[in-house]
């Protein structure tokens, strides 16, 4: 049983300084989430993984493969990673991080490009994104695939390979609900298929 | 045709809706919100919907999370945009964090832990896999793209490149590829 201080501030991992880097690294993600906040993921995985080591890969994927099996806007995955690098504190420096400057933006944007959707700069300013932003999400499934590279026998990577494939072909090609590959992972997870 | 025909009557029943349509939303939200609020409530007529969420993707931030936010300013502003907010997050950010919780506890334990880190484990592919599946889809609508398919592969694969495979910050990726993408297309756009 951890002790009540864990769920508040988690394992004890960030100094005051961290603490700072975390909610400003946060804050600055939230402008750039061009195409929602699945986009930024490769630079969380950058700040919390590769830099400072606060979550190990498979930690990382784990707070992203949770968030994904709970029903909800995608941004909660955010609030997963928070809590598992710092309690609730860290629920709170990432998702107000995340959400404060975007939300702002969103209630003085929203009447304005209401108004001039049909300009030639608003159309500049989404078809000229929509590339990068489909860039990122191919990015964001490329490092959620991290964990699959420490597969050292090669019948759990293929099997890996052939799990993540066959979620993308039903996905676009049926209309069933992601439960059902979820469900799907977590059985062969569970019996050591993957 | 869905035409709005009804309105919330306060801000309590917004948060109530937006609540009920998040704590449907498996794998997205926003699905979900196009059934409730323009098919059941009758809020949004379905070009209405269609505007506000080209709105909310051009802007930056969650788009399921921008669009409830100006569906609640539209009927009660300030007061009306926390609630539909508030209604979208609340109760989805408790039971995640009640599963994370669950997670770490049987984590530790020597029956369950092999178990929960397999599960975890299967469900990070299909996490992946279900996100290429939404990169896949949305590719589609590229093909009216200004830029062309030259100009969208070269910008798309430069964005694959320096995030996923080079690393760099992500700051000087939209930064430095999204203004040049934002100038060719309003090149393209002349009129």
């Amino acid at each position: 049983m951890p002790l009540a201080g864990e769920w508040l501030v988690g394992p004890g991992l960030l100094s005051a300084a961290d603490w700072v880097a975390l909610f400003t690294h946060f804050l600055m993600l939230s402008l750039l989430a061009i195409g929602g906040a699945i986009t930024t993921l490769p630079d969380m995985h950058r700040l919390v993984v590769a830099d400072r080591g606060w979550l190990s890969h498979a930690e990382f994927t784990a707070s992203v493969a949770l968030a994904q099996a709970a029903p909800g806007p995608n941004v909660l995955f955010v609030a997963v990673i928070g809590f598992n690098v710092g309690g609730l504190a860290g629920v709170a420096a990432t998702m107000v991080g995340t959400l404060l400057p975007s939300t702002t933006l969103a209630l003085f944007a929203a009447r304005l490009g209401q108004r001039y959707r049909a300009s030639r700069g608003l159309r500049s300013v989404t078809s000229g994104l929509a590339p990068l932003t489909i860039g990122l999400l191919v990015a964001t499934g490329w490092i959620l695939l991290e964990p699959l590279r420490s597969t050292l026998d090669s019948a759990r990577l293929w099997a890996g390979v052939l799990l993540v494939l066959a979620t993308v072909a039903l996905m676009v090609r049926t209309k069933v609900s992601p439960l059902w590959p979820i469900g799907a992972g977590a059985l062969a997870g569970i019996l050591g298929l993957v | 045709m869905a035409e709005q025909t009804a309105a919330p009557r306060s801000a309590g029943e917004l948060f109530n809706v937006f609540t009920w349509l998040a704590l449907q939303g498996f794998g997205g939200v926003l699905p979900v919100a196009q059934r409730e609020l323009v098919d059941r409530q009758r809020w949004l007529s379905r070009e209405q919907f269609l505007e506000m969420l080209s709105v909310a993707q051009v802007l930056p931030g969650p788009n399921i999370v921008n669009l409830a936010l100006m569906i609640g300013d539209r009927f009660f502003g300030w007061r009306g945009a926390f609630a539909a907010m508030a209604g979208i997050l609340l109760a989805p950010l408790v039971l995640v964090l009640v599963l994370a919780v669950l997670a770490k506890q049987a984590q530790g334990l020597p029956a369950l832990g092999g178990a929960v880190n397999g599960a975890l484990r299967g469900m990070g592919f299909v996490a992946s896999g279900l996100i290429l599946a939404m990169a896949f889809k949305l590719s589609l609508s590229l093909r009216g793209n200004p830029l062309g398919l030259a100009g969208c592969a070269v910008l798309f694969a430069l964005t694959v490149l320096s995030v996923g495979w080079l690393r760099w910050p992500l700051a000087t990726t939209v930064l430095g590829l999204g203004p040049a993408a934002t100038a060719l297309a309003w090149w393209r756009l002349r009129p």
